[in-house]
């Protein structure tokens, strides 16, 4: 059985998205730019599409910023609002320690510019409160900017509360919502948000493409300097084949969010609820305010890249925060900054699941799951010195 | 092309020599868990010939498949020979390895020598230490 449990890395493109693109390729392949007919055929696509992804998202049209992912979307929000800041002598950012590196290195770089970049702590319920972010916000915090929800561990943060205190304090507030986008409820007007992030293939769109919304009036600081296309904020020709795919992949998403969560949801907690038992485990992220998809766990004694090449051989694919998967030395800094210790973090496997997984494939989950974990303890000289008790179990 | 050669994937999915010796006369661990990677060997060692080994492992899939290469490499050979096994030659008898996975076949190859070190610190034998480096001159973990 052939289970694609990594929808958090990506998701298989829906039919929608893919009819949405291929007339883009084939007979409509003009530039949106051109004067002729097949230019402003293209051009009529990307309007549309653009008038899609504001209704998802309950903005104007004119707010929408095409971007080749969340990444750029990322990087262009938070410069901007640094840039914006700078001129007005304010130069303190307040973020949260588990942000995507998207975000964190884009922190880091302007931290060496002189930015006091302050970094929340999620320890505490493996998520933040609202009220961290109104204490932390000073007279000098040019942006808040968090996350929506957390790609590893799937803790939803209290987004709209974090925007009411935000446009209380007049300071500009960002969310990367590329987790979020499709799965969840958001209306960034309703929820005072200012800028937001989304990436089209966390929801069977395309890869390579993405948005941002930005706040009528919001200046925007270009990453990508050249021609006057997203209205001289971003420049480059329009990639109108993945912008309508990844509009029709949102709409078809946003139409069925509540649906979708039901199903999901479901699966997940029953992945929760059965990995819960293999002995020395424990569930990483916010149980409540949960990503329908998320299933998160630390399995000690073990290391996360072995566990995941022996699940690929029982056809399931996952993925986890070990070092080893990363091609670093470290960890996933999100595991780390939850508190969990170096030993525990290598062995961590992430399940995100969609609307086509079945309960079937939760079945040969949960099979499989904790015989390749109890087969690689076997073989750990730390499984065996926590069960002859020189060492001390963590979990 | 695959993260790593068949013949890992074969030694990591099918590892020889896994388990514990409950009378060896070797064994040495390198490595620590927060790096991600543990490896012990235990060796039985009978007129200078490499009887018995075994291996646990904690760690990635080229960590485990170098573990189970090096003791296949060194099983019935002598104690010189078995001094004489490189990270290289592992990393070779696997079809390569990663760039950044090379460390696991030092690892491998400093868990036998340190299970070396111990046969001959329990047997009393003379050796010159500098054949024995300790895994901290690796910068794997640092």
């Amino acid at each position: 059985m052939q289970v694609y449990a990594d929808n958090a890395a990506t998701t298989k493109m829906s039919q929608t998205a893919i009819d949405a693109m291929l007339p883009y390729m084939t007979t409509i392949y003009g530039n949106p730019s051109s004067l002729h007919s097949v230019g402003q055929k293209a051009k009529e696509a990307l309007d549309a599409a653009r008038e899609t992804v504001a209704q998802c998202l309950g903005c104007e049209p004119r707010e929408i910023i095409f971007t080749s992912g969340g990444s750029e979307a990322d990087n262009q929000a938070i410069i901007s609002a640094a840039r914006l800041g700078e001129k007005k002598g304010k130069k303190h950012i307040i973020s949260t320690a588990f942000e995507h590196h998207a975000v964190l290195h884009t922190l880091k770089k302007l931290e060496k510019e002189g930015f006091e970049v302050e970094l929340l702590d999620v320890r505490q319920g493996h998520n933040i409160t609202a009220q961290q972010v109104k204490d932390a916000i000073r007279p000098d915090t040019c942006l808040v900017t968090t996350m929506y929800a957390n790609n590893e561990i799937g803790s939803i943060l209290p987004i709209p509360e974090i925007g009411a205190i935000c446009k209380e304090a007049g300071v500009p507030f960002h969310t990367d919502a590329v987790q979020a986008v499709g799965h969840l409820h958001i209306n960034v007007k309703e929820q005072n948000i200012d800028m937001l992030s989304l990436s089209g293939h966390k929801f069977h769109g395309p890869k390579g493409i993405g948005a941002l919304y930005v706040r009528k009036g919001f200046p925007l600081v270009n990453i990508i300097e050249g021609g006057a296309q997203e209205r001289g904020k971003r420049a480059g020709t329009e990639n109108i084949p993945a912008i309508c795919g990844m509009a029709a992949a949102m709409k078809e998403a946003c139409d069925h969010i509540d649906e979708n969560a039901a199903k999901v949801s479901a699966m997940r907690d029953k992945l929760i609820e059965g990995l819960s038992k293999i002995p020395h485990s424990a569930v990483n992220g916010d149980l409540v305010h949960r990503l329908p998809g998320n299933v998160s766990f630390c399995f000690e004694g073990i290391e996360g890249e072995s566990l995941l090449l022996l699940l690929d051989q029982k056809g399931i694919c996952a993925s986890s925060g070990s070092a080893c998967t990363s091609g670093s030395l470290d960890p996933s800094h999100v595991l780390l900054a939850i508190g969990r210790v170096h030993d525990v973090a290598h062995g961590s496997l992430r399940l995100s699941l969609c609307e086509w997984n079945t309960m079937e494939e939760m079945d040969h989950i949960l099979k499989c799951v904790p015989e390749v974990v109890e087969y690689l303890r076997s073989m750990s000289p730390v499984w065996r010195d926590l069960q002859t008790g020189k060492r001390t179990y963590i979990l | 092309m695959a993260l790593y050669s068949e013949k890992v994937m074969d030694h990591f999915t099918h590892p020889r020599n896994v388990g514990v010796i409950e009378d060896a006369n070797g064994i040495g661990e390198v490595g620590n868990a927060k790096c991600g990677d543990i490896m012990k060997i235990y060796l039985k060692i009978e007129d200078d010939i490499i009887k018995d080994v075994k291996f646990e492992t904690f760690g990635c899939g080229s960590a485990i498949a170098s573990s189970s290469m090096a003791t296949e490499m060194i099983k019935g050979k002598s104690i010189h020979e078995a001094m004489a096994l490189t990270n290289k030659a592992v990393a070779e008898a696997l079809d390569g390895l990663p760039a950044h996975k090379l460390h696991c076949s030092v690892l491998a190859e400093e868990a036998i020598k340190n299970a070396l070190k111990d046969y001959y610190d329990r047997a009393g034998l003379p050796y010159d230490e500098k054949d024995f480096p300790d895994c901290e001159h690796c910068e794997h973990c640092e």
